[in-house]
């Protein structure tokens, strides 16, 4: 036992031994992420706009990450890290999609890639995500413009996404709920005949027990009233500020190219 | 008095089996068997795509009959082989299907390597797709398999600890097989498309 604790111990060191070796993931802050200095700061503002619109629109989170270098790593391995790590796009729906970029890379790890998550799939396919890196952001990197490439490409990114029906987002279902019945009081009136039987079936046992007259009233009355309780259902709310992955899952589909 | 002792026994009985791991087992079991389900399906989407790939090729590369017919053969004996969910729990056959996926990725590998050399082929649009969706694919058999890799860990360390291996023993869940490194280095020489020769 202690020999597999040791051999445990000793295996969990060299991982994050090894792990120190890898490219950091930077935290997720924002929708544009410049560790590469590619983008003027009213650059970065105007892109996180638009990434910003489209996801209050439809819910898709696209982020767009510009890093020096992912080496050790090729390009897919630091970018399925990042997926895994940033867990972009909702829950279940996995419609998260992210455009990484690694200025420095030597070309045998690619310099660009875009993640895209399980959800977005059927419209941004692995040969639409190689176009878009090859033939809509490429030509503007070879010029040097960094940041018509990436407008270019969240664009042609949005465009895409805007083909899928996707679940409606937080607060437009929002909107829709008032004309459902709350949940409390579906469970309430579900619960209601158990709850009869039960204070009949204790008045019963009681009054069979002592000859009081209280039974009725007083058990029924604890039965009825603790089971009515509050609809603190609220849901949570949207975009406070901070900019966090609602959870989604990646594949590793996509494309990697180089310009 | 024998009924509360034996009612006490069952509940003896079934906190000991919940601490032992059971529900875990169930837990774990079927998350391994999801993880391996998801290799199986990405292995075959690889599979699914090369026929079309092959008559691609065909219109180009004239000379490369053999290496087409070796990509064919490689395919169909991939897919000939019969993946059951009980392949997850024989060594065996689990190495032989490691064995067949490699020869098909290396088979996979040369073609691209000889597609290279035709550079009519590799302007063709179809190509281009096809050899963005055979990328896609790797990528994502190769996230499958890490992704298996860890499932298969964690059920692999519940079914050799102690006290749970011993309801893993009662219930014969044994410890399931990995992709193992010397196979990795074989497996992986996936094929390698460079567009960086300018």
């Amino acid at each position: 036992m202690l020999r597999l604790l040791t051999g445990l111990l000793l295996a969990l060191m060299l991982s994050i031994a090894a792990a120190q070796d890898l490219a950091p993931i930077p935290p997720l802050q924002s929708r544009v992420t410049d560790q590469a200095g590619m983008l003027k700061p009213e650059q970065r503002v105007a892109l996180e706009k638009i990434l910003q619109e489209h996801e209050s629109k439809s819910g898709n989170q696209v982020a767009i990450l510009l890093v020096k270098s992912t080496a050790p790593e090729v390009i897919e391995q630091y970018g399925i890290r990042v997926a895994e790590a940033w867990k972009l796009g909702r829950k279940g729906v996995d419609d998260g999609v992210i455009l990484i970029i690694a200025k420095d890379n030597p070309s045998d790890l690619r310099r660009m890639r875009l993640e895209v998550g399980r959800g977005t799939e059927g419209v941004i396919t692995d040969a639409m995500s190689k176009r878009i890196l090859q033939d809509v952001i490429a030509p503007y990197f070879r010029q040097n413009d960094f940041y018509g490439g990436l407008t270019a490409g969240a664009n042609a990114i949005i465009a895409l996404l805007n083909k899928e029906k996707f679940p409606a987002t937080a607060a437009q279902t929002k909107g829709k709920s008032a004309d459902n019945i709350p949940g409390f009081v579906v469970v309430l009136i579900l619960l209601l005949p158990f709850l009869a039987i039960i204070a009949i079936v204790t008045a019963v046992v009681r009054s069979r027990r002592s000859m009081g007259n209280d039974g009725w009233g007083s058990s029924s009355g604890v039965f009825l009233g603790g089971s009515g309780w509050s609809s603190g259902s609220g849901s949570s709310s949207s975009d406070s500020g901070g900019f966090s992955g609602g959870g989604g899952d990646f594949g590793g589909g996509g494309a990697s190219g180089d310009w | 008095m024998n009924k509360i002792l034996k009612w006490l026994a069952v509940a003896v009985v079934v906190s000991t089996l919940a601490g032992c791991g059971y529900n875990d087992f169930q837990r774990k079991d079927e998350a391994a068997k999801a993880a391996w389900a998801e290799v199986v399906n990405q292995y075959q989407r690889r599979a699914d795509l090369i026929p079309n790939l092959v008559n691609t090729v065909k219109g180009y590369a004239t000379h490369e009959k053999e290496t087409l017919e070796s990509v064919t053969k490689a395919r169909a004996a991939a897919t000939s082989f019969q993946i059951t969910p009980e392949v997850l729990n024989n060594p065996e056959a689990f190495k032989k299907f490691q064995q067949v996926q490699g020869e098909l990725s290396s088979a996979l590998s040369r073609l691209m390597a000889v597609s290279e050399r035709y550079p009519d082929l590799k302007a063709d649009k179809n190509f281009r797709d096809l050899q963005s969706q055979l990328e896609g694919t790797e990528n994502r058999i190769a996230v499958a398999r890490q992704r298996y890799i860890k499932t298969i860990a964690d059920y692999n360390i519940l079914a050799r600890e102690f006290p749970t291996n011993l309801t893993a023993m009662i219930f014969s869940y044994k410890v399931k097989p990995s992709f193992t490194v010397e196979n990795e280095k074989e497996i992986s020489s996936a094929p390698k498309v460079d567009f960086g020769k300018k």
